[in-house]
Formats: C-alpha cells, sequence, structure tokens
C-alpha cells in the first residue's frame, strides 16, 4: 500500500534578517553575496505515515514542528528533499485563517468552506451541521467582532471537522473552546480516525494527543531526534535533560 | 540526538506533491464578495461610495474646465470626463489593491493550501464589481448628453475586458514583487498620480502635440479611453490597430504577470 505521506530529506532554512530591508540592506547583500547566515528549520527530515495511522510531533518551541506540518500542507517549500501525499489533505493549521471580522458567522462559514475545498453544493448540504456542532446559532448572523474568541474558535473549528479529508493536519488547535466542547472535538477525531484516516498532529501538551495518536516522532533543532511507540517517545521527551 | 546531514539529499524528480483539491471558482467568488462586502460594510453610504467618489471627480473638472479654464469647447464635457475617468479608476484602484491583496491576506497564504494566485485575482475583480457600477453611472451620463445605442457598442466588453486582464497581470506581478519589496505600494501610489495626468482623462488627445502622440499610444489606459470616447461619444468604431495593440498588451502583461507570480510564489511563505 502507498505511505499517506512520506518525507524524504526534507530541509528547510530561513535567512537571518529576511522580511523587509531598507535599500541599503539590498545593496549591501548584492556585494555580500552567499555570505547570508542561514538558519534550519528543517534538517534530513524523513519519515513515512501509513494510511490510519496517528503521528504526534513532538518538541520544544521552535523545534521545527510548525515548519514541518506547513511541508507537508505544501505551504512552504522545502530547499531540498521531497514529500509526497495521496489523498486529501486538510491543514488546520490556525483556526479561522480566513476569517473576517466585518462579516457575519454565516459570511464567514461560507468563505472558510470554500478556502478548505468544500465545494458549493457540499457546503449547502453541511451548513445547518456546521452552525449545529458550533453551537452559536444565536449568534450565527451577527458580525464576527461581536463574537467571544472561544466562539470563534467553535465555528472555525466545526467548519474544519466538516471537510472529511483522508490526511488530517493539526497544529496544537485542539483545546479550543470549554471542556464540553473540547469532549466534542475529540470524539469528532476519534470518529475520523476509526474511519481509517491519517492524523498527524503537533503537541506540546503530549498527553493531549495520546487517545488519538499511537506513534510519537520528537522534534529538536529541525532534526527528528525519536520515532517510535506514543508512550515510548514520550516517555523519553520528558525526561530529556534540561536545555542548556 | 542524531547527526544532523550537513548534505541534504538532492531533490528528486517530485512525484504527487501535496495539492489542494477544492472548487477554484466557487471559493473565487467566495473571495470576490467578500473584498466587495468588507470595503463598504460599516460606511453608513456603503456602496454609494462607488458613485460618490466618480461624481466629485466629474464635479470638479466640470466646474474647472466649463468655468475657470473656459477654452474647452465641449458641450458634453460631463460625459466626456467619466468616459476617462472610470476606466481609470478602475485601473488604479485595481492596481493599488491588487497589489497588496498579498500582504494583507498573509495569514491566508501561510495557512491554507490554496493555489496563491487566486489571491490577487480575486481582489481585481472585486473591485471589477465597482466598475460595472461607475459603467452605469456612465451610461446615464452618455444620454444625457443625448448620444444613443450604436452598433459599435459591441466593442465595449472587448476593451473593458482587455483592461481587466491587463490590471489581473499587473496585479500578479506588483503582489509577488511587494512580498519582497514593500515598498511597491508606494511606489504605485505615486505612479497611478502620474498616470492621471498622462492619460486623456480631461483633455482631448488632439490636442496631444504629434511628437508626443506615439508614447501616448503605448500607454493601454490612454488607448482605453480613446476607444472608449469613440465608441460612446463620436458613434465610431476605434481604430483597428489601437484594437489590436490593446488585446496584444493587455496578453502580453498577462502572461509576464504570471510568470514571475510562478518564479517569485517560491518563498511567499519566507517572506510573509
Amino acid at each position: 500500500m502507498n505511505p499517506a505521506v512520506e518525507l524524504h530529506g526534507i530541509s528547510k532554512y530561513f535567512y537571518r534578517h529576511t522580511g523587509r530591508a531598507l535599500l541599503r540592506k539590498h545593496v549591501e547583500g548584492l556585494f555580500r553575496h552567499g555570505r547570508k547566515e542561514r538558519f534550519y528549520a528543517l534538517k534530513d527530515v524523513s519519515f513515512r505515515v501509513e494510511p490510519g495511522e496517528g503521528v504526534a510531533l513532538i518538541g520544544t518551541n521552535g523545534a521545527g514542528k510548525s515548519t514541518l506540518l506547513s511541508v507537508i500542507a505544501g505551504l512552504a517549500e522545502p530547499d531540498a528533499g521531497w514529500v509526497t501525499a495521496s489523498g486529501r489533505i486538510g491543514a488546520l493549521l490556525q483556526l479561522g485563517a480566513g476569517f473576517h471580522t466585518d462579516l457575519t458567522g454565516v459570511e464567514n462559514v461560507w468563505l472558510n468552506a470554500a478556502l478548505l475545498g468544500l465545494s458549493h453544493r457540499r457546503t449547502a448540504e453541511v451548513f445547518e451541521s456546521i452552525v449545529d456542532f458550533a453551537g452559536i446559532e444565536d449568534f450565527i448572523d451577527e458580525p464576527l467582532r461581536t463574537y467571544s474568541s472561544g466562539m470563534v474558535m467553535r465555528l472555525a473549528f466545526s467548519v474544519a471537522v466538516h471537510m472529511d479529508p483522508d490526511i488530517f493536519i493539526i497544529d496544537e488547535v485542539l483545546a479550543v473552546g470549554d471542556h464540553a466542547f473540547q469532549v466534542k472535538c475529540r470524539a469528532k477525531i476519534q470518529e475520523f480516525k476509526r474511519a481509517g484516516k491519517t492524523l498527524i498532529a503537533v503537541s506540546h501538551a503530549a498527553a493531549g494527543v495520546a487517545d488519538v495518536c499511537e506513534r510519537a516522532i520528537w522534534l529538536e533543532h529541525g532534526s527528528v531526534v525519536r520515532d517510535g511507540a506514543l508512550a515510548e517517545v514520550v516517555a523519553a521527551y520528558e525526561g530529556r535533560p534540561a536545555a542548556p | 540526538m542524531t547527526a544532523p546531514a550537513s548534505q541534504p539529499v538532492p531533490s528528486a524528480a517530485k512525484p504527487t506533491a501535496p495539492k489542494w483539491h477544492g472548487q477554484y471558482s466557487f471559493l473565487l467568488w467566495q473571495l470576490v464578495a467578500k473584498d466587495f462586502k468588507v470595503r463598504y460594510r460599516n460606511m453608513s453610504l456603503g456602496v454609494f461610495w462607488s458613485l460618490l467618489n466618480p461624481l466629485v471627480m466629474m464635479g470638479v473638472l466640470w466646474f474647472l474646465f466649463t468655468h475657470i479654464f473656459t477654452n474647452a469647447h465641449n458641450p458634453n464635457f460631463a460625459a466626456f470626463v467619466l468616459c476617462g475617468l472610470v476606466p481609470f479608476n478602475f485601473f488604479s484602484l485595481a492596481w493599488t489593491t491588487g497589489t497588496t491583496s498579498l500582504v494583507e491576506n498573509a495569514p491566508l497564504i501561510k495557512r491554507v493550501p490554496v493555489a496563491r494566485e487566486i489571491v490577487p485575482l480575486a481582489a481585481v475583480l472585486s473591485i471589477g464589481i465597482h466598475l460595472l457600477i461607475q459603467i452605469c453611472l456612465l451610461f446615464v451620463a452618455v444620454f444625457l448628453a443625448g448620444k444613443g445605442v450604436n452598433r459599435y457598442w459591441l466593442w465595449l466588453p472587448y476593451v473593458w475586458g482587455c483592461e481587466v486582464v491587463f490590471v489581473c497581470g499587473l496585479a500578479l506581478m506588483c503582489s509577488s514583487l511587494n512580498v519582497y519589496i514593500r515598498d511597491m505600494r508606494y511606489a504605485i501610489e505615486s505612479l497611478s498620480v502620474v498616470l492621471f495626468w498622462m492619460v486623456p482623462i480631461f483633455y482631448s488627445f488632439s490636442i496631444v502635440p504629434a511628437r508626443y502622440r506615439e508614447l501616448y499610444q503605448l500607454n493601454p489606459v490612454a488607448a482605453l479611453v480613446l476607444a472608449g470616447r469613440n465608441i460612446l461619444l463620436d458613434g465610431i468604431p476605434p481604430p483597428a490597430p489601437l484594437l489590436i495593440k490593446l488585446l496584444a498588451s493587455s496578453t502580453l502583461v498577462f502572461v509576464a504577470g504570471f510568470a514571475t507570480f510562478r518564479a517569485l510564489r517560491r518563498r511567499f511563505y519566507d517572506y510573509l
């Protein structure tokens, strides 16, 4: 069987002090070509994920977890190596990335559904169910700026779980809403796992993914430190020597 | 820790890289609708601003050139000015909005794996809705000037279609450059001011000295204005060379814009 996701020798670097620069910097850059300091976010990362697997990415801040998810989702292009995916990818990297505060809940649901890859017909079909799952019927016609942040998250998560991808990529968004909503989200993700879909999730709090992942990959400074059964990798991670 | 390999594996021929599997027409429409709604959502006059802006400008120019500089021998000055203002307004607004669209939608570009070309294109098309509204205003002015519909009106969709394609090309090019060089926006605002004077909006092409005419004809916005006046006010078809040049320059700019975008989008993620 084809792997759901396969990464081969993925490296990704950033230049230090990129972004906005004055003309002076651009001109200086011309003369000092090739001497820009590189910073590796990912260094020669290879692994494969089989269909139906649940993989947790763990590691400290800046270990490269989010960059890795962006590469898998096809958002960031790697500087070396290649990545393949078989099936529809649903990337939930930031809840409500396409939301606009001046639009109403209804308008945002439609826009977000389109962004996440739902068709017009499919959106119309699941619209009721999206609003229902979010549980904010009273506010659905109000502009988003009147929502509490918890309500925005609930709506965003609700749209996202309705896109039904084959490979679900989640970046630390499992901890949304109040306790009752979290229980609902977890149930939805478990249902998704049972349907044989693949899951790749990032978590600082390793315990948060214990019930949906059976494998963990520990990243440090952009490299894979350990890859194996969840319990074993988490134990090694938590018993790690204090960072210098 | 495993030893970090300093030699990355050379990039092999990429098999099926991850893709976005959505419906582009639906997404494009949603984005266009978003940009259009958001623009005037919190204004008490709402979408009427789309009509008011050119009306104010037309009023000022009409007053100046019929009461202050009274040498303009044009009885239909209001319609004459609008023939220039409507395409120019669209051009300048769509160009600036398109240019800043990628940077303004950075969260979307960084988090949703959708073909990025759609963002500047949607920005231009949402301003296209304003063009449609202003075209209605232009038609009213033309009728008030006592001009009727003639068969050359069939050229109008062609002319304005060329303009939309032309601006889409510019937006693709400038929005991708703007990711790396954020000054683009101000450069374009200044260029728009220059163009306002270099396009025959409130003067007629016939007063342009012969030695500058070639230069004017190279400017697609000027060509648009001339073609529009020929059709709407003079009731004659635009000259064939002008129509051909218009199509050629629009297509060329679009292709160049698309190629620039393709070449630059690789590192959007790192710079946004």
